[in-house]
């Protein structure tokens, strides 16, 4: 199994019924392919909309319905759009049950950076400081390593989007949860060693003696 | 009765230097008939606030490539690398501010509110400079309200009373910028009869409204 499927089929097991998620641009898209049978969310974008579903097919595209990132989406019965001071009550609100974000960064005490890297890409923070900030679980979904160094850190080197603890970061290696004790190993992907995760982790973690493996087919 | 003017003619309008927010995200719901006059008459100094600057060739890309921006106040310019580019070379000036805050901002600026107070942006580099006010044991940014010269929307449908109707994702900003401008031009898809859209159905009230531009030839 490909890495970012990996990412995008455990988190979607944290999925829950009935409940509002917003699932950012990149790999947190993927989420939506692998939501369990039986559970139904919708979906928000934050550029306006609840209850998008995939792309229409070539030719029946809407121009003014897209997602966040500008691509050309479906509206589901039952879907409302709105306009983006009502999109960021909902999110401040605490109205958004499931924020899914990408990440550059992740600490020990679970804050995440995921919208600048100074010098290089400036790209703006658009909603993640809101989402970030609002939402009432926000799960981090990203590679474990980038370039062969640690993106779960000791201390962020880049600019926090947040000082908010993120409540979960699903890597391809590992389920990593924060507490006030610091990032507890919680799973490990399938058929990965403890060392594995350890050896690819700057941040202390704590481990118990037995770490399941992730709830997710091992092929 | 109020007549619809041309986009060359709202492009006049809006002078050299004046400060512009418009409607859009990721160019959808951007009134591009008003931005390809500003390009044309060759605009130049403007400040633009809005979502983001779009792609190049869509939207206030538009501006950027053709010169007429010398500021940006936006939450984002990640897909337009020309934004970026005149960012570095010091040709456009630009303020990033977090999507919900920007809007909470306008809102704030066109409803008479004194500003608003957010969790988003506490501890990271949005809140430099400003006011961290504590209530009830919460902390939260002080952020200020933002009103400008002009806001150029692009709206649905539009009667001669200037009601305004809005398209799902093309909404956005639009209903809320046309409450914070000196001066608000709407760009409709279509213009009916008054008396044809549902009081439900009107998102804007034509009071806010100063210039409609016609229909689409």
């Amino acid at each position: 199994m490909e890495q970012k499927e990996i990412i995008a089929r455990r988190v979607a097991l944290e999925l829950r019924d009935q409940t509002l998620v917003n699932l950012g641009i990149g790999l947190p898209t993927l989420v939506a392919k692998y939501v369990p049978a039986g559970i139904n969310v919708a979906f928000q974008s934050e550029n306006g909309i609840i209850g998008f579903g995939s792309p229409p097919p070539t030719g029946m595209e809407d121009p003014n319905l897209t997602d966040a990132g500008g691509g050309f989406i479906s509206a589901l019965p039952g879907a409302v759009s709105f306009d983006s001071a009502m999109s960021f009550l909902l999110i401040r609100g605490g109205h958004l049950d499931v924020t899914v974000l990408g990440g550059l960064e992740v600490d020990a005490e679970g804050r995440l950076a995921n919208w600048t890297i100074p010098g290089k890409l400036v790209p703006g923070m658009g909603g993640a400081m809101g989402l970030v900030a609002g939402a009432r679980r926000v799960i981090v979904a990203m590679q474990h390593t980038a370039r062969g160094q640690s993106k779960i850190v000791r201390e962020l080197s880049l600019p926090p989007t947040s000082v908010r603890p993120v409540s979960l970061i699903v890597t391809d290696l590992a389920v990593l949860r924060p507490t006030p004790e610091g990032l507890v190993l919680q799973e490990r992907a399938p058929g990965v060693a403890i060392a594995t995760v350890l050896e690819a982790t700057v941040a202390p973690l704590i481990v118990a003696d037995d770490v399941p493996e992730m709830g997710i087919p091992s092929t | 009765m109020h007549r619809a003017i041309s986009a060359a003619d709202a492009a006049r309008l809006i002078p050299d230097g004046a400060s512009v927010l418009f409607g859009g995200f990721m160019g959808v719901g951007t009134p591009t008939r008003i931005v390809e006059a500003l390009v044309e008459r060759q605009a130049r100094q403007l400040t633009i606030i809005g979502n983001d600057t779009a792609r190049p060739g869509a939207g206030v890309g538009r501006l950027i490539e053709a010169g007429c921006v010398a500021r940006a106040v936006v939450s984002h310019i990640g897909m337009n690398p020309m934004t970026q580019q005149k960012m570095i070379a010091g040709e456009v000036d630009v303020e990033l501010v977090p999507q919900g805050t920007l809007i909470e901002r306008i809102r704030a600026g066109g409803g008479g509110l004194g500003g608003v107070l957010t969790p988003t942006g506490l501890g990271t580099s949005a809140a430099q400079g400003k006011q961290i006010i504590t209530v009830q044991g919460r902390e939260f940014l002080l952020e200020l309200p933002i009103r400008a010269d002009f806001a150029i929307i692009h709206a649905h449908e539009a009667d001669y009373n200037f009601n305004l109707t809005y398209r799902l994702t093309a909404t956005n900003f639009n209903p809320i910028i046309a409450l914070a401008a000196d001066c608000v031009i709407a760009e409709p898809n279509e213009i009916v009869p008054v008396g044809v859209l549902s009081p439900d159905a009107v998102r804007t009230p034509g009071i806010l409204v100063h210039h409609l531009v016609e229909r689409p030839h």
